[in-house]
């Protein structure tokens, strides 16, 4: 194991979007395992600490590949793509637009606690956001098209803030 | 995270939330998005004679900060000419809302939607024959 290879060679998956998450799921456990400081509480001080430093490498690998968001952004900085995140600039007047249409849905449905409305909201949501993470898979895997790939990875930051909106006005309606 | 007093004041009665209406004279628009808190911002302004901003309103989803640093900016564009309001600096926003470190892209949001609003509007109205 190599503390400093990426973290699709930690877990030996092949550094593409699309990910066998069954397969991660199992090197995950396999090298926790290994690694847990549990496993060295009797060692020494030098081995406990690098078992610790370990157990940290591998959770953050793991937490980066599992979901695909930041998946898509590891592996655009893998590529050295320049992201453009913190400009403010970027985004198409039309998305952004968009954007405050759902957003003022969003918070009608929550202030009338319409739990339907708020639930429908959810799945087209989810919906959307599946087929644009189908288009993510495209353009990182297949066309390398590492600009396009940005761009959808830009809206799906805010589509994933969308989305945990509505599941916490989802969960404010129940309560 | 505690919110400063002036935060807390422009977040519960935010100034100049809205829209003009599409057909208004002199009506420009500010439209932009940070995508790494998912915030949008939308502000507008009226330019009437002498390229001076008569009036000015926003709407923003996003934080506490941002909606006080956009609240902030409608108040203080009005009266001042499109270009003395490409002087506000996010600095200034963030010192007079005393933003956390955290919360500074706020402030650089509210300020990117001044220079695209004042943007949109040059763009509306440049002189064809100047241009």
């Amino acid at each position: 194991m190599e503390f400093n290879a990426d973290h699709f060679s930690l877990f030996e998956l092949p550094a593409t979007f699309r990910l066998d998450a069954a397969l991660l799921d199992r090197r995950y456990l396999e090298m926790q395992s290994r690694v847990h400081p549990d496993r060295f509480a009797s060692a020494g001080e030098a081995e406990r600490r690098l078992s610790l430093q370990w157990a940290t490498r591998v959770n953050e690998a793991y937490q980066t590949l599992r979901k695909p968001l930041p998946r898509a952004r590891y592996l655009l900085q893998l590529a050295a793509h320049e992201l453009g995140s913190e400009n403010n600039a970027l985004m198409p007047h039309d998305f952004l637009v968009e954007q405050m249409e759902w957003r003022e849905a969003v918070g009608e449905a929550r202030v009338a606690r319409e739990h339907h409305e708020l639930e429908h909201l959810h799945h087209r949501l989810q919906r959307d956001m599946l087929e644009r993470y189908d288009e993510i898979a495209i353009l990182l895997d297949d066309q390398h098209d590492l600009e396009q790939a940005a761009d959808r990875v830009r809206r799906l930051m805010f589509l994933e803030k969308l989305l945990s909106e509505i599941d916490d006005a989802i969960a404010v309606s129940e309560e | 995270m505690a919110y400063s007093i002036k935060v807390l004041d422009h977040y519960e009665n935010p100034r100049n939330v809205g829209s003009f209406g599409k057909e208004e004279e002199g009506v420009a628009t500010g439209m932009v998005g940070a995508p790494a808190c998912g915030d949008v911002m939308k502000l507008q302004i009226k330019v009437g004679k002498g390229g001076v901003i008569e009036d000015a309103k926003f709407k923003t989803y996003g934080c506490g900060s941002a909606i006080a640093s956009s609240s902030l900016v409608t108040e203080w564009v009005k009266g001042k000419t499109i270009d003395q309001a490409l002087e506000i600096k996010n600095t200034q926003i963030a010192d007079e809302l005393a933003l956390p470190p955290v919360k500074i892209h706020c402030s650089i949001l509210a300020e990117d939607a001044i220079k695209a609003a004042v943007a949109d509007y040059k763009k509306k109205h440049s002189d064809p024959v100047l241009a």
